[in-house]
C-alpha cells in the first residue's frame, strides 16, 4: 500500500518536473519584458504576443524554417531511399555478403559524430560545399547511414520470406520485389525510422554549425544559438524562440506519436 | 554470382557515399592526428606520435576525461533508476498511463538547444524557477548558482540530460515489462508474493535484458554528449564542464590546433570503443531465459 502511494507520488513529481518548466517557458514568452522583470515566475497578467512579433520582425524566421524544412525532408527522404536499398540488398543476398555489408555499416555505428567532425569539415571545404544546404544534406545522409541501415535491416528481417520467394517464382525481378512487395510491407517500419531520423536531423546542431555560416543558410537550432548573442538574457524573446521552434515538432508528435515512439524504441536498441 | 550482380545497384549508391563521406574522412582524421596542422594554412609538418604524448599530458584534456566520467555516471544512475521506477508505474495499458508516457516523451523531441535554453532559464540564479521554488518553500539555503559554480555545474547539466531522455528509457523498460508473461505474475501473486518479492524474484530477472539495453544506450549517449554542454556552459566555468567533445571542438575551431584536436578524437574513439566492448560483453552474459 505504501509502495503504491510512493509510486503515484513519484509519477506526480516527475509529471510536474516535465510540465512546469515547459509551462513557465510558454508563460514567459507571453510576457512583456517589464512584466517579466517585475515577476519572473508569476502568471502573465495579460497575453502579449510582442516577443513573437519582435522575433519575426528582427529575424528572418521564415527563412530559418524553410532551411530546416528543406534540410530535414531532403535528408530523411534520401536516407530512407539509400538505406532502404541497402537493407533490401542485405535481406536478399546470402548470409556471407549480407553480413559483410552489414558489418561495414556496423563499423560506422561505433564512430560518434564528434570523432569525424574535423575531417568531414575539412573535406567538405575542399570540395567547395561549405555554406551550402546541399552539402549539409549530403553529409547528414552519409553520417546517418549506419543508424538507418541498422534499423531498417533489423525491421526487414522480420518480414515473411515466403512472400518474396513466391514473387520470385512468379518471375518478379528484384526491382519489382522491392517496390511492389518489400517497401509496402515495410511502410510502418519506414515511418518509424523516418520519425526517428526526423527528430535527429531537425534538432541537429553540430553539422549545421560546422558547415553553415551565412545568415540566409542557418537552420533553426543554429539560428537560436545566435539569438542568444543578440538577446542576451532577454529571456522573453529567447523563450519565444524556443516555443516557435518546438511547436511544429510537438504538433507532429501529437499526430504521429505511434511512429515516434516505435522509432525511438528501435533506434535505442543499437546500444 | 549472378544474383549478387542483380543486387549490386541497391548497394552501390549508399556504400559509395558512405565510403566517400564517412570512412574516408575517419581515416584522414587518423592522418591529421600525426601532423601539426592548424586547419587553415596549406602546409603542415608530419610530427609522428608527438600529439599523442602532448594531448595525454594536457591538464585540460585529462580534466575533460574526468568530467566525462562524472557526467556519464550521474546520468546513467539517475536515468536508469528513475525510468525504471516510472516504467513500473506505467506499464499497464491504461489511458492515463499512455498519456503520461507521451508527456514524458516530449522532451526527447525538443532540440538540445531548446532544452539548453529552457534549463539555463530554470537554473538562472536570480530569475530562475529552481531558486525561486526553493525560496518559496523556505529552503533559501539550498539555492545555488547552478551553472556558475564549478563544483556542481557538470551535475546540473547531467540532470538536464536525464530530464531530456528519461521518456525514451521509459519506453524501453515498458516494452520489457510488457513482454513478461502475465501468468507468471499471476501465479506469483497466488503464491502470496508481496510487491517487493514480486519485483526482486520475478520481474527484475526477466527485465535484466531491457535494463542492460537502457544502461548501455545511456552510457554511450551520455559519454558522447555535446549539444547541451555547448549550449549551457560551453565548457566553463574554469573548465569544470569541459568534456571530450567540447575539448575537441574548442581545440579545432577556437584554437585552430587541428592536429591536436584530431589526436583527441582518436583517444575519444578508443575510449568509446572500450566502453562499447564492455557493454557488449555485459549484454551477452545478461541473457535470461524463461
Amino acid at each position: 500500500m505504501v509502495l503504491k502511494w510512493l509510486g503515484r507520488l513519484l509519477l506526480l513529481l516527475f509529471a510536474a518536473a516535465i510540465l512546469v518548466p515547459l509551462l513557465i517557458v510558454l508563460f514567459t514568452s507571453l510576457k512583456t519584458t517589464p512584466q517579466f522583470y517585475a515577476s519572473p515566475l508569476g502568471l502573465p497578467e495579460s497575453l502579449s504576443f510582442h516577443n513573437f512579433k519582435s522575433l519575426f520582425d528582427g529575424q528572418p524566421m521564415w527563412g530559418y524554417f524553410r532551411n530546416s524544412i528543406v534540410v530535414t525532408s531532403a535528408t530523411v527522404g534520401l536516407e530512407l531511399l539509400l538505406s532502404g536499398f541497402i537493407a533490401y540488398g542485405i535481406l536478399r543476398s546470402g548470409k556471407r555478403v549480407g553480413a559483410a555489408v552489414f558489418g561495414l555499416f556496423a563499423i560506422g555505428l561505433m564512430v560518434p559524430s564528434q570523432v569525424n567532425m574535423i575531417p568531414i569539415y575539412t573535406f567538405v571545404h575542399k570540395l567547395g560545399w561549405s555554406n551550402s544546404l546541399t552539402g549539409l544534406i549530403i553529409v547528414s545522409v552519409s553520417v546517418l547511414l549506419p543508424l538507418s541501415v541498422f534499423m531498417l535491416s533489423g525491421f526487414m528481417k522480420t518480414l515473411p520470406k515466403e512472400i518474396l520467394e513466391a514473387g520470385e517464382i512468379d518471375g518478379a525481378g528484384e526491382w519489382t520485389l522491392l517496390v511492389r512487395i518489400t517497401f509496402p510491407l515495410s511502410a510502418p517500419y519506414l515511418a518509424a525510422t523516418a520519425a526517428f531520423l526526423f527528430v535527429i536531423v531537425w534538432n541537429d546542431l553540430l553539422f549545421p554549425m560546422l558547415l553553415l555560416n551565412g545568415k540566409d543558410k542557418l537552420t533553426l537550432p543554429l539560428a537560436m544559438l545566435q539569438f542568444r548573442g543578440e538577446y542576451i538574457t532577454d529571456y522573453p524573446v529567447l523563450l519565444a524562440g524556443v516555443v516557435v521552434t518546438a511547436l511544429p515538432m510537438v504538433a507532429l508528435f501529437i499526430f504521429l506519436q505511434r511512429y515516434f515512439i516505435s522509432g525511438a524504441l528501435a533506434g535505442s536498441l543499437k546500444g | 554470382m549472378k544474383k549478387y550482380a542483380k543486387l549490386l545497384p541497391f548497394f552501390v549508391p549508399g556504400i559509395a557515399l558512405y565510403l566517400a563521406l564517412f570512412i574516408y574522412p575517419t581515416v584522414t582524421g587518423f592522418y591529421y592526428s600525426l601532423t601539426d596542422w592548424d586547419g587553415l594554412s596549406p602546409s603542415y609538418q608530419f610530427v609522428g606520435a608527438d600529439n599523442y604524448a602532448n594531448v595525454a599530458k594536457d591538464i585540460i584534456f585529462r580534466k575533460s576525461i574526468v568530467n566525462n566520467i562524472k557526467f556519464m555516471v550521474a546520468v546513467v544512475i539517475v536515468q536508469t533508476v528513475v525510468s525504471l521506477l516510472l516504467a513500473l508505474q506505467l506499464s499497464k495499458q491504461k489511458k492515463v498511463n499512455v498519456a503520461l508516457r507521451s508527456l514524458f516523451f516530449v522532451p526527447t523531441i525538443l532540440s538540445s538547444v531548446s532544452v539548453g535554453f529552457i534549463w539555463t532559464f530554470v537554473y538562472d540564479p536570480s530569475l530562475g524557477l529552481l531558486n525561486g521554488l526553493l525560496e518559496a518553500v523556505g529552503l533559501s539555503s539550498w539555492t545555488q548558482n547552478w551553472l556558475g559554480d564549478a563544483g556542481i555545474a557538470i551535475f546540473s547539466i547531467a540532470a538536464v540530460q536525464a530530464w531530456a531522455h528519461i521518456g525514451q528509457m521509459i519506453i524501453l523498460f515498458v516494452a520489457g515489462l510488457q513482454a513478461i508473461p502475465e501468468e507468471l505474475l499471476e501465479s506469483a501473486k497466488l503464491d502470496g508474493a508481496t510487491r517487493l518479492q514480486l519485483f526482486f524474484r520475478v520481474i527484475w530477472p526477466l527485465l535484466a535484458p531491457a535494463a542492460a539495453i537502457v544502461v548501455s544506450y545511456t552510457t554511450i549517449q551520455s559519454f558522447k554528449a555535446f549539444d547541451l554542454v555547448f549550449t549551457m556552459t560551453g565548457g566553463g566555468p574554469a573548465y569544470s564542464t569541459e568534456i571530450l567533445s567540447t575539448y575537441i571542438y574548442n581545440s579545432a575551431f577556437m584554437n585552430y590546433t587541428f592536429g591536436k584536436a584530431s589526436t583527441a578524437s582518436v583517444y575519444f574513439l578508443l575510449l568509446i570503443s572500450f566502453i562499447t566492448f564492455l557493454q557488449f560483453r555485459a549484454l551477452r552474459t545478461d541473457r535470461v531465459s524463461y
